[in-house]
């Protein structure tokens, strides 16, 4: 279990005030003009050997993806772009960080955009989190009253402006091209790639898209050091984690936690357990709803980390814990999942467009046990037909549920269906 | 070369240029790849997937429209894998789509029916139902069956880039996502109806055309359009001998593959208001007669009148018929012909380089400055003006306007309303002359509004001027163009159809004619001359639709359209193109030149060719550029000095000539669609005019 003293949002529950002033007391904006004395590489080096994966569900390296910035200015400017759309469902931490903590983010964005020659920073938050884009434009406001941001941010010699945008509340803006042409103004749906954002991105200027967590967490790991951050959790999963748990368990929440810790540890630890207790557990969705899910035999002894959760054929995307006990209708919970998808594709490319609707009802076909057996396969064969064949990951996130469920359960559901389709025959 | 990427397409190995799609490389190697979205001429969407191909070491497939091809790339386009991935795409495309293909005007030239028979299932596992999508106003040219949709978004691209009208867009998300245009108008555009052509289903059709024939009956002849004076490549479709719909071919260095909408969807016109036989006046009414009787009525006029005899060639004559009349003017012994029945002051000497557009249509994406002066492109040749779109659309190219200042689909500085401006600017005064002077290859356009007035020679001359000043003649570039309106202007100046010696112009031979001086006028298809000026004179008409000049003529004779003969049109650039018979002329109708060669027989004067190869022959000894055909015969440099400037520069603005786009020719005027297309137009600038009314 995490040592408090090891914590990096130490007021992710909101005790101690958002503001300024608590926020300084807990250690945010603590020197920040020494931290960018040190230079742009130090901070991309030092965050590239924490080992810090990019927290907005890929898992990609966050130093690395720094890296790719362009390193002389060709002219255009920089811009880093921080999605802070926050909609996967199940996931409830970056909300919390703009509600409770946005003085880290805002630092983090600045030792961020510092890093990667960046003069002015983006902040995309999604369109429902009113009270939250309030919170983080309060805190960007202070900031720049007390000469942290603005021109010579913290009396470093750099000149860096935040934005607080607010979106209009579509998932697909959380693809982090779409929420490029969002923030251009237009309709919000992926790019092509390549190219990719790096090269052109936000008004066709080099640009990183970066999840809120990941940038919020850098200004503590510059601080305490790559060292410290890449201690916790184990090889390639390293630092600590919000996870976000939700569902059948007794005291759901977020909770910032080491990588690695087992699933079991962590429910029964933070979240009272599962109702009912362990025994009582069905299954539980690991990282947000697009990634499969896993049975309560996985659950038993599986780690919350990236490589673990993919050994296991799912993903710890963004960490939200979704606790299914045995009274659910996994079914129905799939094809619920299925209509969001279906709901927030944005319709640009053929298999994602076609193909969700066409899962989506089956599903619901399936949960009302009105579909043949045999639709299993066609179903789980469409799948498969849209995954990979999109543009962006919204088509596989909304394959994935699925084949996650068939893979542990489709016993059971094909004995629901042929139960139903021999009661129907009595009849 | 040692830049080339050397790309392996399926074992073939072929070299492309860095850069290059791996879609083109395929196509290099010769693997042929299925596509609805992607298009040559468009931006890359990428979004209908059914060009999926697998690339070695890639973890998925790519989409080959939108990727780049890399060094030592390994495509496999013909794996089942690949096929596996290309037939789940085409399952979803179908599984919305309707099938109703018996009715639908797209059956047989469909992207969607013809890639399903390599890439369809013969059985459909969707157990659901289809999805209905309603239909969308797009005006009196776009038939709209939304629900057969595929959301390739050509038409959106189309709109947004190529027309420069961003009113087609698409609404909702996912799977409701439905393509529409701005509050369910028309475009506002005069190349909307490309957008049928570009449309891989049959969603956007042919309104004119719905339900009137299929592809596989009709039969196609490759043509020239005259509508303007692009000369845009055509086919025209026909069954027995009734023109069913134009199509445009494509042609890179003219209208690369689009139409305009006059063009396209004039075809109505061929059919209406038809002459079909000859006609002559008697107690000032127009009766039906025979060929004999109208000449002997005609000869009777001219006997002893030759000399007071005047031709007039109106802007849809083909090079054979106004040669022939030519001759037959010359024959009679008179002087007073004219093919610029608008009064421009285009020079009559041969230096073409002073009425053509030098540079060249293709050429304008060379440019770096342009001018515009007194013409309104987007009217008066809207394919060119796409081409004009499409050089500013790829940026650093500032354009300037004098004269009317009208939204062209791209932003110019307007500098003035009229010839004061211009003589500013060829006295090397005002920022653009800089701008221009810094250009490596600046061009301007001066159009017919500058020069069909009375000091348009002056107007022109200022215009050579300000060409020299500024260095757009140079070895290699010639920024000066004349650009016309009338598809036979540029022919007729070729061959000299314009007044010989002491001879009158249009303006001269009407006044002649009010005045009685001269008693014989022919008018071949010239009908937008003021007719109240010809006075009491013998008014023969020759042409095809009884429009203005039927009204007034004393003497009909029927001839043929442009899609009725086989003749030599000559393009604003110079280029020589030949139309094709697609149909026959109706009833008694012939072709222009057969009307000549027969009445110079019945006035005694005949003509000395039997056939039109020997009339071209004669024709191709004073003009022998025109034999040249689709070739452009490098003019060299304009040159003034041989103008008769008599009028200097008067300070009136230039006032657009084309002021309805949709009715600028007897067969246009005659189109009942031109008629719904002109409405329509006028609606929407009356409600842009005041923003209020509603």
């Amino acid at each position: 279990m995490l040592q408090d003293s090891d914590r990096i949002f130490k007021n992710i529950y909101g005790p101690d005030g958002a503001d300024l002033a608590s926020a300084k007391q807990r250690g945010d904006w603590d020197n920040t003009k020494g931290l960018l004395a040190k230079g742009r590489d130090w901070v991309i080096e030092e965050v590239k050997s924490s080992g810090l994966r990019g927290r907005g569900g890929a898992g990609f390296p966050t130093g690395l993806k720094w890296s790719f910035m362009p390193k002389e200015n060709d002219g255009r400017p920089h811009y880093l772009v921080v999605n802070a759309d926050e909609s996967e469902p199940g996931t409830c931490k970056d909300r919390d960080i703009m509600r409770h903590e946005p003085h880290k983010l805002l630092e983090g964005c600045l030792l961020a955009g510092f890093a990667m020659g960046a003069h002015a920073c983006y902040i995309y938050v999604r369109g429902e989190f009113i009270r939250e884009r309030e919170a983080l434009q309060k805190a960007v406001d202070e900031a720049y009253d007390a000469g942290l941001l603005g021109k010579n941010a913290c009396g470093s010699g750099w000149d860096y402006d935040i934005y607080v945008h607010h979106g209009a509340g579509a998932y697909i803006c959380g693809e982090e091209t779409a929420l490029i042409e969002s923030l251009e103004g237009k309709k919000g749906q992926p790019r092509l790639k390549p190219p990719f954002p790096a090269n052109v991105g936000l008004y066709g200027c080099p640009t990183t898209v970066n999840n809120v967590e990941s940038i919020a967490v850098a200004p503590t790991i510059c601080r305490r050091g790559a060292s410290w951050f890449s201690g916790l959790g184990r090889e390639g999963n390293t630092g600590t984690k919000l996870f976000c748990i939700s569902g059948h368990v007794n005291k759901p929440c977020n909770v910032e936690e080491e990588m690695g810790i087992p699933l079991k540890e962590l429910l029964e630890t933070h979240a009272g357990g599962v109702r009912g207790g362990w025994d009582n557990l069905l299954a539980v969705i690991p990282g947000g709803s697009s990634v499969p899910m896993l049975p309560k035999e996985i659950c038993d002894t599986v780690r919350m980390d990236f490589d673990s959760l993919k050994e296991v054929q799912s993903g710890l995307g963004t960490a939200a814990v979704i606790v299914m006990d045995k009274s659910t209708d996994l079914v129905k919970a799939i094809a619920r999942i299925a209509h969001f998808y279906k709901h927030e594709s944005c319709g640009q490319c053929t298999p994602c467009r076609e193909g969700t609707g066409w899962m989506w009802r089956v599903m619901e076909r399936i949960a009302k046990g009105q579909a043949k057996p045999q639709e299993i396969d066609t179903l789980l064969q469409v799948t498969k037909q849209i995954e990979g064949h999109t543009i962006c990951a919204l088509g596989d996130a909304a394959a994935w549920p699925i084949q996650g469920l068939f893979r542990h359960f489709r016993p059971e559901i094909e004995a629901r269906l042929t139960g139903h389709a021999s009661q129907e025959a009595a009849e | 070369m040692s830049d080339l990427v050397k790309v392996n397409v399926d074992g073939v190995e072929v070299e492309v240029a860095p850069g290059t799609t791996i879609l083109q490389a395929c196509e290099e190697a010769g693997a042929e790849i299925p596509r609805f979205c992607y298009h040559e001429r468009l931006s890359i969407a990428g979004n209908c997937r059914m060009c999926l191909v697998n690339v070695k070491n890639a973890p998925k497939p790519v989409a080959s429209c939108a990727m780049p091809v890399a060094p030592d790339m390994e495509v496999d386009t013909k794996s089942e894998a690949v096929q596996a991935a290309r037939e789940g795409v085409m399952e979803f495309l179908l599984i919305n789509h309707p099938l109703d293909c018996p009715i639908c005007d797209q059956g047989g030239e469909c992207d969607l029916q013809d890639q399903a028979f390599g890439y369809g299932v013969d059985e459909s596992r969707f157990q659901d139902n289809k999805r209905a999508v309603e239909d969308k106003n797009m005006g009196p040219l776009v038939k709209t069956i939304m629900t057969r949709c595929i959301q390739c978004t050509r038409c959106v691209r189309f709109a947004t880039e190529v027309a420069g009208v961003p009113e087609i867009g698409a609404i909702g998300r996912g799977e409701d996502m439905e393509i529409t245009t701005y509050l369910e108008a028309s475009l506002s555009s005069e190349l909307s109806g490309n957008v049928i052509d570009l449309c891989p289903v049959g969603a956007l059709t042919s309104k004119p055309y719905a339900f009137t024939a299929r592809p596989w009956e009709l039969k196609k002849t490759e043509t020239i359009d005259v509508m303007d004076a692009v000369g845009s490549n055509i086919r025209v479709d026909t069954r027995g001998r009734e023109v069913m719909r134009i199509l445009p071919r494509n042609h890179d260095d003219v209208n690369e593959e689009w139409l305009s909408d006059k063009s396209r969807f004039v075809w109505d016109g061929l059919n209406t208001q038809r002459i079909d036989s000859p006609y002559i006046r008697k107690d000032g009414k127009l009766e039906p007669a025979s060929w004999s009787e109208a000449f002997e009525v005609i000869a009777e006029k001219v006997k002893g009148q030759e000399n007071n005899t005047a031709a007039i060639a109106g802007d849809l004559a083909c090079a054979e018929g106004m040669k022939a009349l030519k001759d037959l003017m010359a024959q009679l012994g008179s002087p007073h012909l004219d093919c610029r029945q608008d009064g421009a002051k285009l020079p009559t000497n041969a230096n073409r380089a002073n009425y053509l557009f030098n540079t060249g249509i293709a050429q304008i994406e060379e440019a770096d400055a342009l001018l515009i002066i007194g013409s309104n492109p987007r009217r008066e040749a809207p394919v060119l003006n796409a081409r004009i779109r499409k050089r500013w659309v790829a940026g650093d190219f500032p354009i300037g306007m004098i004269g009317q200042d009208e939204d062209l689909t791209y932003p110019v500085t307007h500098l003035g309303n009229g010839s004061e401006t211009l003589a500013e600017l060829a006295s090397g005064k005002g920022s653009f002359f800089s701008t221009l002077k810094k250009a490596k290859r600046p061009m301007l356009i001066i159009g017919q509004s500058a020069l069909a007035r009375e000091d348009g020679f002056a107007v022109l001359e200022a215009a050579i001027e300000l060409a020299t000043q500024s260095k757009m003649i140079s070895d290699d570039w010639n920024g000066f163009n004349v650009l016309h309106i009338a598809a036979s202007r540029v022919a007729g100046l070729d061959i000299g159809f314009t007044p010989q010696e002491g001879g009158q112009d249009v303006d001269g031979i009407l006044e002649s004619a009010s005045s009685g001086d001269i008693k014989t006028v022919f008018l071949l298809g010239a009908d937008e001359i003021d007719m109240s000026r010809l006075g009491g004179s013998f008014v023969v008409y020759v042409g095809t639709h009884g429009d203005a000049g039927a009204h007034r003529a004393d003497v009909i004779l029927p001839a043929a359209t442009y899609t009725e003969k086989q003749a030599i049109y000559v393009n604003t650039e110079g280029r020589v193109q030949m139309t094709e018979q697609a149909t026959f002329p109706p009833g008694e109708a012939r072709e222009d030149w057969k009307i000549f060669r027969a009445l110079s027989e019945v006035l005694g004067e005949k003509l000395p060719y039997d056939n039109v190869e020997t009339l071209r022959a004669s024709m191709f000894e004073t003009a022998p550029h025109l034999a040249a055909l689709d070739e452009l015969v490098d003019a060299g440099a304009p040159d003034a000095s041989s103008f008769n400037v008599d009028v200097p520069l008067s300070d009136a603005p230039f006032v657009n000539s084309v002021q309805d786009f949709y009715f600028t020719n007897p067969i246009a005027r005659a189109s009942k669609i031109m008629a719904e297309c002109s409405i329509q137009a006028q609606a929407k600038d009356v409600s842009e005019g005041t923003g209020t009314n509603g």
